[in-house]
């Protein structure tokens, strides 16, 4: 009876538009800046250090106090409670008091009438510095042994040893640059002030709780006394996971203190000095391989540059550490990771948060190895791979059980043709003198879940109204991922109604309390279990009032297309609701999630950090002008696995938007510090993401077809951050360019570094 | 008499801003004065996009529509002009107009946050007749940065839209808004004036209809601080604070933007746009086409004005050294008349140009290319679109039976101002033109040029690339088979 109904509208694994997308386009969908400002609301803009490392020898506000339009000033000694906005290490202050750490770290608050008053004042403040020697590069704070924590060291088998005994051996140096997230929408936070002393916080961040329980410490008031809100971010990338609770916690103050709305919207070049970015790493390498390019011994040393303080560095350098082994086995390996503290900004979560920075690495290598052996990088590549049975266990040990990498890179090379079009490329280089191109292909294995553990669970709110509409809430938030369709999704195929029966609702951490960030990709894995599990539950509950109510047995009760069949009976899901709520049934729930079989022991740096990978691969093709070194990305191929979609149209979005950013990252991206820690490229007039002229002309896009052999959501995998790492064929091949060009003049690959911008690659044309 | 106020087409409907700071932008009166929350900004300096509104403006009796960056524009340069946000696109049953259901359904949007920039940039690029073609639509969307979807979908929702267009309830308004603009526009200088609360201070905005006008107005405040796209003059408010108290805008003066062409010359006036300019330009000189079609974005040359990018004499301003290779003069006029100079000459140093008090860039003239005549230009930027410059160079020899006879060859973004390269001009006039020459002439070029290194290249490789640029020159020339571009005409694929 049920086998032939027509399935709902916004089933999961089925192309469904983004849930925004009709508000987006008509410019009503509301970001924080675009909620009425009330009458008499303050704008609040923070004062910035103008050195890298200094003492205030004074700190005269006085010119700021007197601004036109300024009602109040507050620095360190305002703050009620914490001065701390830091995840965890407890080291990053509100407001910096005698010491500044870096160029642009906040020192003082104030709030006036309009933004443009407090934007004019906070430049009035008289600041009197004494210098202190700035540890600025990695390469300083190697020399001074500066870090934030101890080195870590992952190992597997003898390095030493392997080296040692290893027929052809590599050593090598390069260095991978940072990035800036540059989300569309700027840094905001608006505050609310309540009834006692209480706030309401709406902050444009990936991480609701963290900023409501550092704005209760600020304010000095328990967790219960903040509500914060966040309907859509326009961008994260993880550049909010941390660092909102500055300016929410700044604008909370303010408000708590003048009982006044204070909003702080923060101008781009303020964003961009004021907010870490992705850690810049120095990769230093020692590997030894046989004649056929298999790696025996591999020594590698990553040393990143983590800002003045602690912040994320130590998990996203742990990633970094699990991900230099990408899809490849390493019997004999050693990793050490220095993470070293500088006087820059506090460098934080991006999109792959250090995973990319690893597997640069291990890409390198192969390049190297393939080189040095006149092979195609391809096959050294193969024969690198991880085995299914054996040859399977991560220098982290833990056992590989989902690989599909060996699959899926043939399967790529041969739909791109890869075979031919290297030869292609062979003979357009040997007919052009002035340009030369290359093809590489690089895969990618990316390991899901939060390597802290207890951050790998997530809670969900779901109301049925009596009318049978939907009211969805959950802990993930929304940043243009999709998140929220995926999930009202997942709850719309469990009871089995039409998705707009379904009120996606802004994140709040009044409905569901003590969230994770949304990061690590794991949003629709946490978030969707736990949605699911709250709409197990309901449907459980409507299903055991049905059975009584209409004295149908629990097995002959089908939920499909927005109507129960109970035996021969069919009514609408909004009868039985309506009938439930009659009948005194709780139609609200909650629902819980917490991810199986992760286990990990941060002092030895072994265990399953991972729930499973998610895999793909890449080919570019790229050509490169050898008289002004500027480069271009011809044409691009992509095999990605997500599993079983649950939105295959959400998936290739973030599969396109990830590589994008990721080849921006290694191509046109350039943070340009001075000599006084100063950032030079603080704007988009100065820092150059992609423009849709650098998305490769041909781009091809296809998804693995497979399953997760895990048991998540739906069998679907994570998609957020690892097809950013596909963009790691660009840079290879564009290492690979220099050396088509070099050929017979190095006999070394050249170590080109990232981003490879013009001047990069002519620097290292012979 | 000072007045207070503007008018201009709202959302098509007849609107009245006043007594307001004539340096508000546009973007802050629509979000924070206007309620129109739709348009976004992302960076309020006109790099990404998210603020792009349509302006129309009347002109030879047509609507034309173009898309600008209402972050950097100043309110009262809307006076008389129709003005269309994202909100106006939806049709008035609610219903999406097609652009904005093909990015819907093409999940053109993620984040959403640049969307509406991408709406209203791909109106524009619809309406003043854009084609299909993927080099056509990036020209029109390299001013909107997007981060979420790596632009395919946006890209394939262009094509979709032109290829559906069907006319939306805003074509069938158009005559009225003609009529409408028509009878708005006055022959009189607006002048507006506004005490800011703040300084107490008066802050003053003219813009006058007539050179007249503006050589008058000019001579009596020759501490005005003129004002033709505001590309530039647009972030000294928004980014560096600074308080404008006495503007005089250029806009409004026909005659600053006229285009003619004789039997030796091009002459164009200081307030024609790039935009505007673009087509004979390219038409003479492709490579000048090339660099101006690199010039910021379409929304920031839809705004900026050669005259602006000359006046304000920044060393990395691109069309500077271009011109100047092509022997452009300056014309400037003030109150005591009109004078003509080799532009190369107007740049004296860092900051300072050759103009006396109260006088404006009026005109450039280009000698047409003559037969005899090879010309080449380039740009060398970290991006190749919407990006400043590290090096821009140009060539321009008279070759004469395989002899150089005359060369002129000029540099950006190498010295503290545009200069020309003397004595590499030097060592190729009258020698062969061949490679040995060139190879002289790349080595004389460290002679010229004295560059820095900042966030955009090393002085290293500044100097690498412009002695390069001149081989390139050379090989184009020599080999025109040879594959030598990345990009633009004849791109290698
Ligand atoms: C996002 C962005 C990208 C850009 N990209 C580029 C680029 O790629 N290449 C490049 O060269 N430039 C670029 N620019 C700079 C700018 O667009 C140019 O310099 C532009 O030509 C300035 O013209 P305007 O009409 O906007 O001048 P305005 O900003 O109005 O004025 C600039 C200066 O010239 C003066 N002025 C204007 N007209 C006259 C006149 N007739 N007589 C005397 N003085 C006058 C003004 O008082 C002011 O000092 C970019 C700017 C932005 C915001
Ligand atoms: S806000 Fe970025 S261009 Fe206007
Ligand atoms: S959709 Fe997020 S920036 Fe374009």
């Amino acid at each position: 009876m049920t086998e032939n109904t027509p399935p709902i509208n916004g089933d999961i694994h089925r192309d469904i538009r983004h849930d925004s997308a009709h508000k987006h386009v008509a410019g009503s969908a509301d970001y924080i800046d675009d909620i009425p400002e009330k009458r008499d609301l303050l704008h609040v803009c923070l004062g910035q250090s103008s050195r890298a490392h200094a003492r205030m020898k004074s700190l005269d506000l006085d010119d700021v106090r007197a601004a036109p339009g300024v009602v109040m000033v507050l620095t360190a000694d305002d703050i009620p409670g914490r001065n701390d906005v830091s995840p965890f290490a407890g080291d990053d202050p509100l407001f910096a008091k005698d010491i500044v750490q870096f160029h642009g770290q906040s020192i003082f608050a104030v709030a006036a009438i309009s933004r443009d008053q407090a934007r004019r004042a906070a430049k009035l403040a008289k600041i009197d510095y004494e210098d202190y020697p700035a540890i600025l590069t990695i390469d300083d704070a190697m020399a001074a042994k500066s870090y934030i924590e101890a080195p870590q060291c992952v190992k597997q088998g003898d390095s030493v040893a392997a080296l040692k005994k290893a027929p052809i051996r590599r050593r090598g140096c390069f260095r991978v640059g940072g990035q800036d997230h540059f989300y569309l929408e700027g840094q905001i936070a608006m505050a609310e002030p309540k009834e006692d002393g209480d706030v309401h916080v709406w902050s444009s961040t990936q991480n609701p709780t963290e900023v409501q329980h550092l704005v209760a410490k600020v304010l000095n008031i328990p967790d219960n006394g903040v509500t914060v809100e966040v309907r859509r971010m326009g961008g994260g990338f993880g550049g909010k996971e941390t660092h909102p609770s500055l300016f929410a916690a700044a604008a909370a103050l303010v408000a708590r203190k003048t009982g006044r709305t204070a909003k702080c919207r923060v101008d781009r070049d303020d964003d961009m000095i004021m907010t870490g970015k992705r850690h810049d790493f120095r990769i230093d390498y020692d590997v030894g391989f046989d004649s056929e390019g298999r790696i025996l011994g591999l020594d590698l040393k990553l040393a990143s540059r983590c800002g003045y303080s602690v912040d994320l560095s130590p998990a996203i350098n742990d990633r970094a550490m699990f991900h230099s082994d990408n899809c490849y086995f390493l019997e004999h390996v050693t990793i050490n990771s220095y993470r070293c503290r500088t006087n820059t900004v506090s460098n934080t979560a991006f999109r792959g948060f250090g995973g990319p920075q690893g597997m640069i690495a291990i890409e390198r290598i192969m390049d190297v190895i393939a080189h040095g052996l006149s092979k195609d990088p391809l096959d050294v590549r193969m024969i690198n791979l991880y085995g299914k049975t054996d040859r399977n266990i991560t220098p982290y040990g833990m056992r590989i059980e989902d690989n599909i990498a060996p699959e899926l890179i043939a399967e790529l090379a041969e739909t791109a043709d890869y075979k031919n079009r290297r030869k292609e490329i062979t003979a357009f280089n040997q007919a052009n003198k002035y340009l030369t191109k290359a093809l590489s292909l690089t895969p990618v294995k990316f390991g899901i879940s939060f390597t802290a553990l207890h951050l790998n669970q997530a809670g969900a709110l779901i109301h049925i109204y009596s009318d049978g509409s939907v009211h969805l809430n959950h802990g993930g938030t929304e940043m243009g991922q999709g998140l929220f369709i995926k999930v009202a999704q997942v709850v719309a195929n469990e009871l089995q109604i039409d998705i707009d029966r379904i009120k996606i609702s802004a994140t709040t951490t009044d409905k569901v309390p003590n969230s994770s960030p949304t990061a690590a990709s794991s949003g629709s894995d946490l978030n969707g279990m736990a949605a699911l599990a709250a709409a197990r539950t309901l449907k459980d509950r409507l299903t055991a009032f049905a059975e009584n109510h209409y004295d149908c047995p629990s097995d002959q009760i089908i939920f499909r297309n927005n109507h129960i069949y109970l035996g021969d009976q069919k009514i609408s899901f909004n009868q039985l609701v309506h009938q439930a709520y009659l009948g005194r049934i709780s139609l609200s729930s909650t629902g819980f999630y917490k991810t199986p079989k992760i286990h990990y022991d941060r002092k030895t740096h072994k265990g399953r950090p991972f729930f499973y990978f998610s895999y793909g691969a890449a080919i570019a093709e790229v050509i490169i002008d050898l008289l002004t070194g500027e480069n271009k990305i011809l044409r691009v191929d992509i095999l990605h696995d997500v599993g079983k979609s649950l939105n295959p149209a959400i998936d290739r979005g973030q599969i396109e938007g990830g590589f994008i950013q990721g080849a921006g990252w290694l191509t046109t991206e350039e943070l340009v510090f001075d000599d006084k820690g100063v950032l030079r490229s603080h704007a988009p007039s100065t820092y150059k993401i992609p423009t849709s002229a650098d998305r490769p002309a041909q781009m091809t896009i296809n998804l693995w077809n497979g399953v997760n052999k895990e048991d998540t959501i739906h069998k679907s995998k994570a998609v957020g951050e690892p097809p950013l790492m596909l963009a790691i064929a660009v840079h290879s091949a564009l290492t690979l360019a220099v050396a088509n060009a070099n050929s017979n003049k190095a006999e070394e690959l050249s170590a080109l570094n990232a981003p490879a911008t013009a001047e990069e690659i002519l620097s290292k044309l012979i | 008499m000072a007045q207070k106020n503007i008018t201009l087409l709202l959302g098509g409907q007849p609107h009245e801003v006043i007594n307001f700071d004539p340096t508000r932008t546009l973007l802050d009166y629509l979000r924070y004065d206007s309620a129109r929350t739709g348009t976004k900004e992302g960076c309020g300096e006109g790099d990404c996009g998210a603020c792009t509104v349509v302006i129309g403006t009347l002109k030879d009796g047509k609507l034309r529509f173009e898309a600008v960056n209402s972050c950097i524009i100043f309110l009262p340069t809307l006076d008389g002009k129709l003005l269309l946000t994202v909100e106006d696109l939806v049709h008035p049953d609610g219903s999406l107009h097609v652009i904005q259901r093909v990015i819907a359904d093409l999940q053109g949007s993620q984040c959403g946050f640049c969307t509406p920039g991408f709406v209203m940039a791909i109106f524009a690029h619809i309406r003043s007749g854009g084609g299909a073609g993927l080099a056509s639509i990036n020209d029109a969307l390299v001013g909107n940065l997007c981060r979420c979807t790596g632009y395919g979908p946006i890209i394939e929702a262009v094509r979709r839209a032109i290829s559906e267009q069907v006319d939306d309830h805003l074509t069938a308004l158009e005559e009225t808004w003609i009529k409408q603009l028509a009878a708005m526009s006055s022959p009189d200088t607006l002048s507006l004036s506004w005490i800011c609360p703040d300084t107490g201070k008066e802050r003053h905005y003219s813009a006058p209809k007539t050179t007249a006008a503006l050589t008058a107005l000019y001579a009596a405040y020759p501490e005005a601080t003129l004002l033709a796209g505001g590309t530039d003059v647009g972030l000294w408010v928004t980014k560096q604070l600074q308080s404008l108290n006495r503007l005089i805008y250029l806009g409004h003066i026909t005659e600053l933007s006229q285009i003619t062409q004789s039997k030796t010359h091009i002459e164009i006036g200081a307030g024609v746009t790039f935009a505007d300019a673009q087509p004979i330009l390219s038409a003479h000189f492709p490579d000048l086409g090339e660099v101006i079609r690199r010039l910021g974005s379409s929304q920031i040359r839809n705004r900026a004005t050669i005259g602006g990018n000359i006046a304000n004499g920044s060393p990395i301003g691109d069309s500077m050294p271009v011109l100047i290779a092509l022997n452009t003069e300056l014309a400037l006029q003030s109150v005591k008349g009109l004078r003509r100079i080799p532009l190369e000459d107007y740049f004296i140093s860092y900051g300072r140009q050759d103009r006396i008090a109260g006088e404006f860039v009026a005109a450039i003239r280009i000698p047409l290319p003559k037969p005899d005549q090879y010309f080449r230009a380039y740009k060398i930027s970290k991006r190749f679109d919407q990006d400043i410059s590290a090096v821009c160079g140009a060539i321009s020899v008279t070759l004469d039976d395989g002899l150089i006879s005359s060369a002129r060859v000029a540099y950006g973004g190498v010295a503290a101002t545009p200069i020309r390269a003397l004595n590499t001009e030097n060592t190729l006039i009258g020698a062969k033109w061949n490679e040995r020459t060139i190879q002289s002439a790349m080595s004389a070029l460290k002679n010229d040029l004295s560059p820095i290194s900042d966030m955009r290249a090393s002085a290293d490789y500044r100097l690498k690339v412009a002695r390069n640029i001149l081989f390139k020159a050379y090989i184009e020339y020599d080999t025109p088979l040879s594959q030598t571009r990345l990009i633009g005409d004849g791109a290698a694929e």
